[in-house]
């Protein structure tokens, strides 16, 4: 019997709406391998790439109102989301400047310890710390992943937990599940993020470089770890494909979605039907479904 | 929405260079105009005012271009640049500030769309505590006149139930109360600073 794991769970704001699947295949993926997530029912919005364009304290506050959470429940916090990581890391370095602090603390309404030591973690470091969990049902044998970490898993220095060029994490978390992670220069090129509703012209751009390059490479799929990303590379995909005129067809996976499949979860559970670009044809492919 | 003229900004007499010093907490004259930000910037190619000139301007006080510019709203803050600097200037920080210290500024015509997108942004939480897509989506779509925006993968996440319709509540109405309490403390720092010159 393992013994049991606990963590603090921010899901974050997508997990209600566009991330469904992340969440939920998080939440699952977690239980089988004997990970609790203990979810505070009034967390707030951490404030994404808004809050900390406009005010600097409210940027901070924001987030720091679930790192209060964690401290109180004694643990460390995870989140799925990459935007949230990043958001929550950053508020736990700058709470260490007393003046912030102080001035965090009056807009929360409680005070704030000092000396904080507020542990934040992405779900990939979590997934990696408790590979040993997983009971491999069904190795991702022959299938090529690119692995795609976005902007903030190493990025800035203060906060980052892997390489900012060549991320590794997650390529060795999709080899411990058999499958195959590619060498490719554009895992932590920016996908455009939030330029989906100001400006889609840079989205295209700069998702369609990704979405070519992985295919360069020679992935059969890419896996994803930040929903704002996601939606860019999956839901964006046909239509940046038309305009650029060029099919590309790349499955993307959430992580956890391809840890629960190595698992041997049923696949009915980790909500493939919620991604645009249909993965079914590609897993049968490679007797995976 | 917090109100423009509640959060801080910079005091008439100080610079952007101050400012921006002052949020970085390191000296721009560090600089010495390599291009390397700029060269591994995503949207340098869409920006009239590139990361390294964004830095040349404030070396040389060129405030209007600087005001003028949409760079700060361009920039991603995806951090290659900062990553990469030589010279380690957090050029992101440069960006972020720049936001801040004119956010109480009128916006030229191109800056609008991004200071819609992260006041609806913000709206979308301050009451219910956590963003609304859909209610986003559409605000955004109405007010800067780009209604077509993403209606090609609107039918998909409706049929995939990727969109909620109505926003979800977090327990509690923390937020407003932080809202509140922000302009508080933003309005008496302003008074504190007006008081003193």
């Amino acid at each position: 019997m393992i013994e049991t794991a606990r963590y603090a769970y921010y899901p974050g704001c997508c997990s209600k709406a566009s991330a469904k699947e992340y969440t939920a295949t998080t939440r699952l993926v977690c239980k089988a391998l004997g990970i609790e997530l203990e979810e505070s029912p009034d967390w707030i919005c951490c404030g994404a790439s808004s809050a900390h364009s406009i005010d600097r304290i409210l940027g901070i506050a924001l987030p720091a109102h679930e790192l209060l959470y964690a401290g109180r429940m004694k643990l460390d916090l995870v989140a799925s989301c990459a935007l949230c990581f990043s958001r929550l890391k950053i508020a736990a370095a700058e709470l260490k400047d007393d003046d912030v602090r102080k001035r965090v603390g009056e807009v929360l309404g409680q005070e704030i310890p000092g000396n904080p030591d507020y542990r934040v973690m992405h779900i990939l470091q979590v997934l990696e710390k408790h590979l040993d969990r997983i009971h491999l049902e069904k190795p991702l044998k022959g299938l090529s992943v690119a692995c795609y970490y976005g902007c903030l898993l190493g990025r800035p220095k203060e906060v980052a937990f892997d390489d900012a060029e060549n991320p590794q994490v997650m390529d060795r978390v999709v080899a411990a599940l058999g499958g195959e992670p590619v060498e490719w220069g554009f895992k932590a090129e920016c996908c455009g993020g939030s330029h989906v509703f100001t400006r889609p012209d840079i989205v295209s751009k700069l998702s369609h470089r990704l979405l070519y390059q992985a295919k360069q490479a020679g992935a059969d799929c890419l896996a994803v770890v930040c929903p704002v990303c996601h939606s860019n590379l999956d839901a964006m995909q046909k239509s940046i494909g038309k305009e650029y005129k060029e099919e590309v067809d790349l499955p993307a996976f959430y992580i956890t979605q391809l840890v629960g499949l190595a698992a041997g979860l049923p696949p009915r559970k980790l909500m493939f039907e919620k991604l645009f670009v249909d993965p079914m044809r590609l897993l049968r492919a490679k007797g995976l479904a | 929405m917090i109100s423009a003229q509640n959060t801080i900004r910079p005091r008439p007499h100080t610079t952007y260079r101050s400012f921006v010093e002052a949020h970085i907490r390191q000296s721009i004259a560090q600089c010495y105009q390599c291009g390397k930000c700029t060269a591994g910037c995503p949207v340098a190619y869409t920006m009239e005012l590139t990361p390294r000139r964004v830095i040349r301007a404030l070396q040389l006080g060129l405030e209007n271009e600087l005001e003028n510019s949409s760079t700060m709203w361009i920039c991603l803050s995806c951090l290659t640049c900062s990553a990469r600097c030589p010279r380690e200037i957090n050029i992101a920080g440069v960006m972020e500030a720049l936001r801040l210290a004119t956010i109480g500024k009128k916006p030229t015509p191109d800056q609008k769309k991004f200071r819609l997108f992260h006041d609806l942004f913000i709206m979308s939480f301050q009451f219910s505590g956590r963003a609304y897509e859909l209610g986003l989506g559409m605000a955004y779509n109405v007010m800067s006149g780009q209604f077509l925006n993403m209606a090609s993968i609107i039918p998909g996440m409706l049929r995939r139930g990727k969109l909620a319709f109505l926003p979800h509540k977090s327990r509690g109405s923390e937020t407003q109360h932080i809202f509140q309490r922000l302009e508080g403390q933003n309005k008496a720092m302003n008074q504190a600073e007006a008081g003193t010159k």
